[in-house]
């Protein structure tokens, strides 16, 4: 099989995001560290209010790339969580190819994953491996 | 302080139900319309899904909590989730199984010393067979995450 031409799509774009969003992530995953929905909790801890929990703008960044690639065709997904992320932002989702190569005559292609605030500040950061179904 | 003795310790196994309903409502949290996670049958995971064994960690299972991390300074610095094929689908009940791995220093730019923990949970389906590893990194820093510029 040649080597496939892959088309990146449009960034993803959220926002702003409410509170609400960050709550029903909170729901869903089962992580309800009140840091981020407590306002008292939040700045006993030294915060001005609530954030997001990471693994939200993590699984917004993974959501271009499986709307994209295929739910089922993701092999490995890395995040690295660099800024807070807070009611109010709009975040921008987007990628770029790093690498195609064939294993065992199966494509694979290694993604540069970004999700950067309105601030330009990169709130996570990923990198992800696909399967391309022939 | 994160506790060294830490290392190498094995939280005893659980059971994490991967539920058609569940997906849905993680798909939607996280602003997928993609009907492959909707409409299914049989979806498959979303790529950070696995997170959700928060629900069915505690007690002995909860390998993390023999770390030790200062709460007020800890934070989540990485996470990676590696499918060994497709990833697991709506229906599958996976045995699952965390331990702690590494725990390491690093000098921040600031001065303070970080201390790094790495707890690795292993998903394996009904047949034993390893179908996914979750990597989580924590991370305690010198000061308290509120100091944060």
């Amino acid at each position: 099989m040649t080597q496939p031409v892959l088309t990146v799509p449009e960034p993803l774009v959220r926002g702003p995001l409410t509170r609400t969003d960050i709550v029903r992530y909170q729901g869903a995953s089962g992580d309800m560290n009140p840091i981020h929905h407590d306002e008292g909790f939040a700045r006993a801890a030294g915060f001005t209010e609530p954030f997001a929990v990471g693994m939200f703008p993590a699984g917004l960044l993974a959501t271009w790339a499986t709307d994209w690639l295929g739910a089922e065709n993701v092999r490995r997904y890395r995040v690295r969580f660099r800024e807070q992320v807070w009611a109010g932002d709009t975040l921008t989702c987007s990628g770029s190819v790093a690498r195609t190569y064939e294993v065992d005559g199966v494509w694979h292609v290694d993604l540069d994953l970004v999700c950067t605030r309105q601030t330009g500040g990169v709130a996570v950061q990923a990198w992800a491996t696909f399967v391309l179904p022939r | 302080m994160a506790n060294p003795a830490a290392v190498g310790h094995e939280g005893e196994p659980f059971r994490l139900d991967v539920e058609r309903g569940k997906i849905r409502e993680f798909a939607r949290a996280t602003g997928s319309s993609n009907p492959a996670y909707l409409d299914a049958e049989r979806p498959p995971v979303p790529p950070t899904f696995l997170t959700t064994q928060f629900f069915w960690q505690d007690g002995g299972a909860d390998a993390w909590q023999r770390v030790e991390l200062n709460q007020q300074r800890g934070m989540h610095a990485e996470q990676e989730y590696v499918f060994h094929g497709q990833p697991p689908v709506a229906g599958t009940s996976l045995r699952c199984r965390s331990k702690i791995t590494e725990m390491y220093e690093k000098r921040g730019r600031r001065g303070g010393v970080m201390t790094f923990v790495v707890m690795v949970t292993e998903f394996r389906d009904e047949t034993g067979r390893l179908v996914a590893e979750a990597k989580m990194t924590g991370v305690e820093t010198g000061r308290t995450p509120g100091e944060t510029s």
